[in-house]
């Protein structure tokens, strides 16, 4: 392992106070908090944008199968997790399940990802020769075909063909959710970098001078799909469990759109920034702007004009506008963050306090 | 034809007294073709361990193809590719590079996005070893690349780049060393440093098969030259042989120019 520098230290201080504001959340938050769904939604979401990210940010492929993978995982585990006495009443309209055990809770979400990674890895064979936009259709065109094929009736006996699967195991404390996509984050940022990272990288800013040195490119752009899928899988596992309830409309493109949304927020090539941004954008579209679909708020006593149910979305997509506009290259840009040269930039210049919330954890 | 004859023999009794005779790289009627188009149509060539060899001709002369097709980037539609005594034809890039062979490719292309030692360090992508000797000698060549290690390697200038790409290159350790117009875009001050680090390189022991529209500078370095013309070999020399050449003066030196 390398030594610990000012640098790292730092960055492990903040995980460590992030850390615990998220334990004095879950001890000492009344039950009715908006901070536990959205907690559940940013942890899921993170690990969804941080899977993608390695993918689109550090491969430089540009795929939007997310939510095909998702979909996988989450049935996988949403199968895999339904204690036996209840199988044949989830299943009712097929009979029973195929399945007639259930696993424990990390060994079902390592399958979600093994599925998930299976499947990338036999459409990445055709798929993976093609480049950018053609890339992106082709992999939308495997999520809507996942999406369809689970609701067949056929498959019935394993995925409950259209109706949704509900009583899996899932936990409600948002701390099984923080380790799950913690340690699959640390995963991806040790891959990130290691020589496979770099190599990754060089492909991603020039195919033929990476071919060039001797990196195999077939090789690393499944590695990197492949492993990219893994999370996802685990991702849309994570996502089972914030919904206790999995059923195949829910996983469309526009969650895709979503999680792309979230790592160009953040900044296409930054762990940090994907984070950043999936705390910010499922806290304010869940929650802190929530008040403006309410007809009947009311600020300092007057009624505002124009609120009511969806005005939210139109206030939020402004808020995209103008971070697109103002942040380029999304909040981070390719940078990751810094604590120590924060402090140390704050120390030097006195310059004013910038939001470094929902940072590396 | 008879010329060619008399420069090889000089040639080959030169070489005898301080090279080994076996050949480092042997090229046997290489056919390329890009669709109907033949890129590189029948062309071959012999390169001897320790050299400098060019290949010199006019844009769309096939050179570039030709590297292309040495490094396993292109696939040769006919023709062998002999290096060491093994046919690497057909090997993937990855393994010709572990074999020895390592491109500087056309335009720089170095990784915009990673530091100077980051690129660095993906030149030397397939090795297992330590590498700080290796870090050590490209430093010791290019002394600005220390200087400026932490940079992204898209914020330097053309010919940092250029001296980041030979760095590149030669962390694999190459026996063959490739450069495909090293002067290109180049200020001629610039150029002429790049040259006379591909004369140190090879002093090192690494031979150099260099690709090259400056014709001029060249042939001044090079042992060997090739001249292409769509795809077919002309003419072939010694470089300074080359350099007197009244039809090689007239095409591609402007001819009141020499010297």
């Amino acid at each position: 392992m390398k030594i610990l520098t000012k640098k790292s230290m730092c960055n492990l201080a903040l995980v460590i106070v992030l850390l615990i504001v998220l334990v004095c959340i879950e001890l000492f938050a009344p039950a009715t908090s908006m901070w536990f769904s959205v907690l559940r939604k940013v942890f899921t979401f993170s690990l969804a944008a941080v899977s993608m990210n390695l993918l689109n940010g550090f491969t430089g492929l540009f795929s939007l199968g997310q939510a095909g993978f998702m979909l996988l995982g989450a049935y996988t585990y949403a199968v895999l997790t339904i204690p036996t006495d209840l199988r044949h009443t989830v299943f009712r309209n097929y009979g029973d399940s195929i399945f007639n055990f259930q696993l424990p809770l990390v060994i079902a979400l390592i399958c979600a990802g093994i599925v998930a990674a299976f499947f990338a890895y036999l459409i990445g064979l055709p798929v993976l020769r093609l480049k950018s936009d053609y890339l992106a259709i082709a992999t939308l065109g495997f999520a809507e075909i996942a999406r369809g094929l689970v609701q067949l009736q056929q498959f019935g006996p394993v995925t409950n063909g259209p109706d949704p699967i509900n009583n899996f195991t899932a936990p409600k404390n948002i701390l099984v959710y923080a380790a799950i996509a913690g340690v699959c984050i640390l995963i991806i940022i040790m891959l990130i970098d290691s020589t496979y990272g770099r190599a990754f990288k060089a492909i991603r800013d020039d195919e033929i001078a990476a071919e060039a040195m001797g990196i195999n490119l077939a090789h690393h752009k499944r590695l990197s799909f492949v492993t990219s899928s893994f999370f996802c899988g685990i991702a849309g596992a994570m996502l089972a469990m914030c919904n206790t309830s999995v059923s195949s409309v829910s996983f469309t493109s526009s969650m895709t759109y979503q999680i792309l949304l979230v790592v160009v927020i953040g900044g296409i090539g930054s762990v940090s920034g994907s984070l950043i941004a999936a705390f910010i954008y499922y806290a304010s579209s869940e929650w802190w702007l929530k008040f403006l679909d309410l007809e009947t708020f009311t600020a300092a006593g007057t009624k505002i004009p124009l609120l009511g149910p969806g005005f939210r979305m139109v206030v939020f997509s402004v808020l995209i506008m103008i971070i697109v506009l103002f942040f380029r290259s999304g909040i981070m840009g390719t940078r990751e963050i810094d604590v120590y040269g924060f402090f140390c930039k704050l120390a030097g210049k006195g310059k004013a306090k910038k939001a470094q919330e929902g940072g590396a954890n | 034809m008879s010329d060619i004859k008399n420069y090889e023999i000089k040639d080959f009794q030169h070489d005898s007294e301080h090279t080994q005779k076996e050949k480092l790289l042997e090229i046997k009627n290489l056919k390329v073709q890009f669709g109907g188009i033949k890129a590189v149509d029948g062309i071959s060539i012999d390169m001897r361990p320790g050299r400098i060899v060019t290949l010199i001709g006019a844009n769309g002369a096939g050179k570039s193809t030709t590297l292309r097709s040495i490094a396993g980037i292109i696939k040769p539609q006919e023709g062998e590719i002999i290096f060491q005594g093994e046919n690497i034809t057909g090997w993937s890039p990855d393994k010709i590079v572990s074999a020895g062979i390592s491109m500087c490719p056309e335009g720089r292309k170095v990784f915009p996005n990673l530091t100077v030692l980051e690129n660095l360090k993906i030149g030397a992508y397939l090795r297992k070893d330590k590498l700080d000797d290796d870090i050590e000698y490209v430093y010791s060549l290019f002394p600005r690349l220390k200087e400026r290690h932490w940079q992204f390697a898209g914020t330097l200038s053309g010919g940092e780049q250029q001296m980041l790409a030979v760095g590149r290159a030669l962390m694999s350790r190459p026996k063959l060393l490739m450069m495909d117009e090293p002067s290109l875009g180049l200020a001629p001050l610039v150029v002429k440093d790049i040259f006379e680090i591909i004369k140190t390189i090879n002093q090192n022991g690494v031979s150099v098969l260099l690709v090259e529209q400056n014709a001029n500078m060249a042939l001044k370095v090079a042992r060997w030259a090739y001249v292409l013309e769509t795809g077919h070999i002309t003419m072939e020399g010694r470089g300074e042989e080359l350099l007197a050449d009244e039809s090689i003066k007239e095409a591609y030196l402007g001819k009141q120019k020499t010297k």
